[in-house]
């Protein structure tokens, strides 16, 4: 009986002496390390407390439901013009929320040049950039198309993706195939040997790849993150347990497939030395998961964080397809030999999905072995991901964390919760030099800057006020 | 440098290398495993020396350009020295919650929200807690009354309580919560609009040899007109309902009469027998709802013992013999010199000194107070006392950006120093509260105020008399006999209610002409 029925347990918020003499009381009690929500913010508390309702709490609660449910499953490779809807042979995708080439990075334009060599419409750089600036080429978001690309993410209408099925909810999502290290088109190299490699990619790793799926039958996504996760991997700048898993997985299929054995000697040599293979199918698996979201009214998960260089996009699941932009943060990180901050490009990719799904930073406690990004120690790992809990309002049951006594990734970010607590979530995320072609030069972290959260809380507020 | 065979991987490299380039002197650093990938890397910086390109993958290399063979001869040393420490110790860390939703990630069991956050931030939390199923004691001043409308409602409707705004103390299932007393559990339930009213008649009743079921607070603006008693009534209703329940106990300042109908009404309701005191209330109307009026706090709290306990109520003046009072307030006014006539209240607690400016009005006429039952009587709390003055040293001139009376007693010393210097004042009367949240020793603290005081009164040819009361227990942290002899040690006549303070200052001020009122001889 009493009050509260099962005997008094107290949340403290503010004098710490009042936890305290209830301690003393031998009272259940928790304190608080209360802060001013929004930074004060009178403005911003007023949104606050007018989206603190029960539709957009029931709205989260659907979302969270869809995520969770969620089954990504690597169902085949295609051509992007075949298999990404609405792409066009004078469409080339990128990472980030929009951008023309007035306003594009370094980076991001040598891939567009790659692309354009590529896909033969040019014999020359030079003739590709007049090209790109003619505006024949329409530039469109990778995340506008069901698809994601790491760093520039530039895909043309004859690459082939992966194509990935969310097995629960029906919906598809799709990435490119990762080139590897050194010289490649997500950092914006377009020299010859780039290109090269992009051919060998289309003419004999994709369709081995795909003869390969096709005889296992699929191959399940959600799967191979969860034992990555229990292996050191945090499935954005670590994955190389997933890569393992994946030719573990994949091999015996792929030797089935009836490929002649210098075929099957590249895929093989191009796996074990792919460390990023993963990358990409960890990506379209948790676009499959966020585009769940696509269409929840009332909701304020983020559904899409992503960068184009230039600038910060977001995308929450309340709001349709509107963007919330921001200058894109630069990365605080560790160098390469030969390289230092000066030579870096802002934020970059749309490799953030991982962020916006739970994984990546959000699950930094499960990768000890990279934790120098974030200080250089375990603790400092599991800080992280302690904090990214503030943010967020569900535990993915899919995902454990060995570290943290297999708590679940903190899944569904909540734009209400990072302006309450000014706790902008943490992205992990690889360095792209400035100029086109370098390459990564780094990795490190970086936090989602809020500018983008201000704006999304006002327009969410807007549907109630 | 060449380590043969030796692995670091390369995020631990790369720390490496940026605080080897972090040093003077040092242009550039690489430090890597020295595989294909990474010599190539070494060579487009420049750095790939004759000594790193015959590194095999399992060496380990690090290639140091600087300004000087000295700054570089230190750095390799600094590279020795990080390659044996390895790496620092994990800092052991507590994260706390920052949230109230991680608080109760936590802990789902959590079913009362204590939030004493600035007023301007209250609103959004008492929406997450109340949301969340979470009773909420407010704590914060400060809040606009129409938010305290609109949660209140939405407490209600959710069958939550919403103690507060500006809500000091309650007893939720025996946890007291904010400030509040040990007192033991009992028969009888308290809803008060008055935070230390409730801590008088709580602790009177502990004092008593009784005890409490619920003291439900729900701060000083439940009975104005617009939020119309909503805690209280639910408070009523919650206690009619608990079965261990015997009595109810109700009080608060003054009520606005529309909301003293209101109750008036629900008493009526009301099977249990209800003790009401709303401080300067109308008796007529809670009688006859079928209430019980009493006119002081302390005469609440011992008639809610008596109905409890099935004994007849006896109202006394005074607990002590009458000779006994006699003989001590004579003690003390044969001392005053010619003009000392005044008694002046100093008091942390805000319904204690409402309490006393209704009692002393009523025995010695007009009370000046910064806040008074006449709006005429108003003085600032800052300025010095005229007449008889009672002083809520808990109001905002005092508390704005300090701690309260109760935590902190620095303005009280000041004040007693102050007021011992206006040759008309004869009485110092206060009071002292204990219970969890208040000050380790508040009698301990104003002590040698008192004893300064004292002395600097008798300087002029003036003897300065003390009456307090101890709101408290036995069982509180600073214990109630402890600090009730302190004060006797000082000298101060230690009444054991504060009405009985009030009427023994009353006596020795008017030096004894008050005797007949109180039936003494």
């Amino acid at each position: 009986m009493g009050i509260t029925r099962a005997g008094i347990s107290v949340v403290n918020l503010g004098l710490e002496s009042f936890a305290k003499s209830l301690e003393e009381q031998k009272v259940g009690v928790i304190h608080v390390e209360w802060r001013p929500p929004a930074g004060g913010d009178p403005e911003k508390i007023k949104l606050l407390s007018l989206l603190e309702r029960d539709e957009v709490d029931r709205a989260n609660r659907e979302g969270i439901e869809r995520v969770l449910k969620s089954q990504p499953v690597l169902v085949g490779i295609k051509k992007a013009l075949e298999a990404i809807p609405g792409m066009r042979e004078d469409m080339f995708l990128h990472a980030g929320p929009p951008v023309t080439w007035d306003r594009m990075c370094g980076p991001m334009r040598g891939a567009m040049i790659g692309a354009a060599l590529l896909e033969g419409l040019a014999d020359s750089p030079e003739g590709a950039e007049r090209l790109l600036r003619s505006g024949e080429i329409i530039f469109e978001p990778c995340h506008e198309h069901s698809a994601v690309g790491p760093m520039a993410g530039v895909i043309s209408p004859s690459m082939p993706v992966f194509v990935v099925k969310d097995k629960a909810l029906g919906n598809y999502a799709y990435s490119n195939i990762n080139e590897g290290f050194g010289k490649v088109l997500r950092f914006g190299a377009y020299g010859p040997e780039v290109i090269k490699r992009l051919r060998w990619i289309e003419g004999t790793l994709a369709p081995a790849l795909a003869a390969g799926i096709e005889e296992a039958g699929g191959i399940d996504l959600r799967n191979l993150i969860a034992r990555a996760l229990h292996m050191g991997d945090e499935c954005h700048n670590r994955n190389v347990a997933a890569t393992s898993l994946f030719t573990r997985a994949f091999m015996p299929h792929l030797l089935r497939a009836g490929l002649s054995n210098d075929i099957v000697g590249e895929v093989a040599k191009y796996l074990s030395e792919t460390d990023h293979f993963f990358l990409n199918l960890s990506m379209a698996s948790c676009k499959a998961m966020m585009d769940s979201l696509a269409g929840l009214e009332g909701s304020s998960l983020v559904r899409a964080m992503t960068r184009n260089g230039t600038e910060f996009g977001l995308k929450v699941a309340g709001t349709g397809e509107e963007w919330f932009t921001a200058p894109a943060p630069f990365v605080k990180g560790l160098y390469f030999p030969g390289y230092k901050a000066e030579d870096a490009n802002p934020d970059l990719g749309d490799s953030s999905i991982a962020e916006t799904a739970g994984i990546g930073g959000f699950a930094m406690a499960a990768a000890p072995a990279i934790v120098q990004f974030v200080g250089g120690s375990p603790q400092e790992a599991i800080d992280y991901t302690r904090e990214m809990y503030e943010i967020t309002v569900a535990k993915n049951g899919n995902f454990t964390i060995p570290n943290l006594n297999f708590e679940g990734t903190p899944t569904g970010i909540d734009v209400r919760k990072v302006i309450a607590t000014g706790i902008a979530p943490f992205i992990n995320t690889g360095i792209a030099h400035r100029e086109p072609g370098i390459g990564q030069i780094g990795a490190g972290l970086t936090r989602a800057p809020m500018e983008c959260f201000e704006k999304a809380l006002k327009r969410l507020a807007e549907e109630f006020g | 440098m060449v380590k043969k065979n030796t692995y670091w991987d390369s995020s631990s490299l790369m720390t490496i290398s940026s605080k080897l380039g972090s040093l003077k002197g040092i242009k550039q650093v690489g430090a890597v495993m020295a595989t294909e990938q990474n010599k190539k890397l070494l060579r487009e910086a420049g750095l790939l020396t004759d000594e790193a390109k015959s590194a095999a993958p399992n060496d380990l290399v690090i290639v140091i350009e600087a300004i000087s063979e000295d700054a570089a001869r230190s750095a390799l040393a600094a590279a020795e020295e990080l390659l044996r420490a390895g790496r620092p110790a994990p800092r052991e860390r507590l994260i706390r919650p920052k949230s109230l939703e991680s608080a109760l990630d936590r802990n789902p069991q959590a079913n009362l929200a204590l939030i004493s956050v600035p007023g301007e931030f209250a609103k959004l939390e008492v929406l997450k807690a109340l949301r969340r199923g979470l009773h909420v004691l407010l704590f914060s001043d400060n809040v606009p009354l129409e938010d305290e409308i609109e949660l209140k409602r939405l407490a209600k409707e959710k069958g939550l309580l919403m103690m507060g705004p500006g809500c000091g103390t309650a007893i939720i299932d025996g946890a007291g919560l904010a400030f509040a007393n040990a007192v033991r559990k009992g028969p009888i339930g308290v809803v008060g609009a008055a935070g230390t009213g409730l801590q008088e008649v709580t602790t009177l009743i502990h004092r008593s040899g009784s005890g409490i079921t619920q003291a439900i607070g729900t701060g000083g603006r439940d009975l104005w007109r617009e939020v119309g008693g909503i805690t209280m009534l639910q408070g009523m209703k919650l206690l009619e309902e608990d079965p261990e329940t015997e009595v109810i106990v109700l009080v608060s300042k003054l009520p606005h009469p529309d909301v003293e109908r209101k109750l008036a009404n629900a008493i009526e309701r009301i099977e249990k027998p209800v003790v009401v005191d709303f401080i300067g209330g109308n008796p007529t109307l809670i009688r006859e709802a079928g209430g019980i009026p009493a006119g002081t706090l302390e005469e609440a709290a011992l008639r809610a013992v008596s109905l409890a306990s099935k004994r007849r109520y006896v109202p006394k003046a005074f607990t002590m013999r009458g000779e006994e009072i006699l003989s001590k307030a004579k003690a003390e006014y044969k001392r005053f010199s010619g003009r000392q006539r005044f008694v002046r209240g100093l008091f942390s607690g805000g319904s204690l000194c409402e309490e006393s400016i209704a009692i002393l009005t009523g025995l010695i006429g007009p009370v000046y107070s910064n806040t008074p039952m006449d709006p005429e009587l108003k003085i600032s709390g800052l300025q010095p006392g005229k007449g008889n003055t009672c002083i809520d040293m808990g109001e905002e001139e005092f508390t704005k950006g300090k701690p309260h009376p109760m935590i902190d007693p620095g303005q009280r010393q000041e004040r007693i120093l102050r007021e011992a210097r206006d040759a008309s004042v004869a009485v110092i009367l206060f009071d002292v509260v204990l219970g969890y949240g208040a000050h380790p020793d508040p009698a301990g603290a104003l002590k040698p105020f008192i004893e300064e005081a004292r002395a600097t009164a008798e300087r002029k040819g003036r003897y300065l008399s003390f009456v307090a009361s101890v709101v408290g227990t036995e069982e509180d942290p600073q214990g109630f006999s402890a600090q009730v002899r302190k004060l006797e040690d000082a000298g101060v006549i230690v009444m054991p209610s504060n009405a009985q303070a009030v009427r023994m200052a009353s006596l020795i001020a008017t030096r004894g002409k008050l005797k007949g009122a109180f039936g003494l001889r």
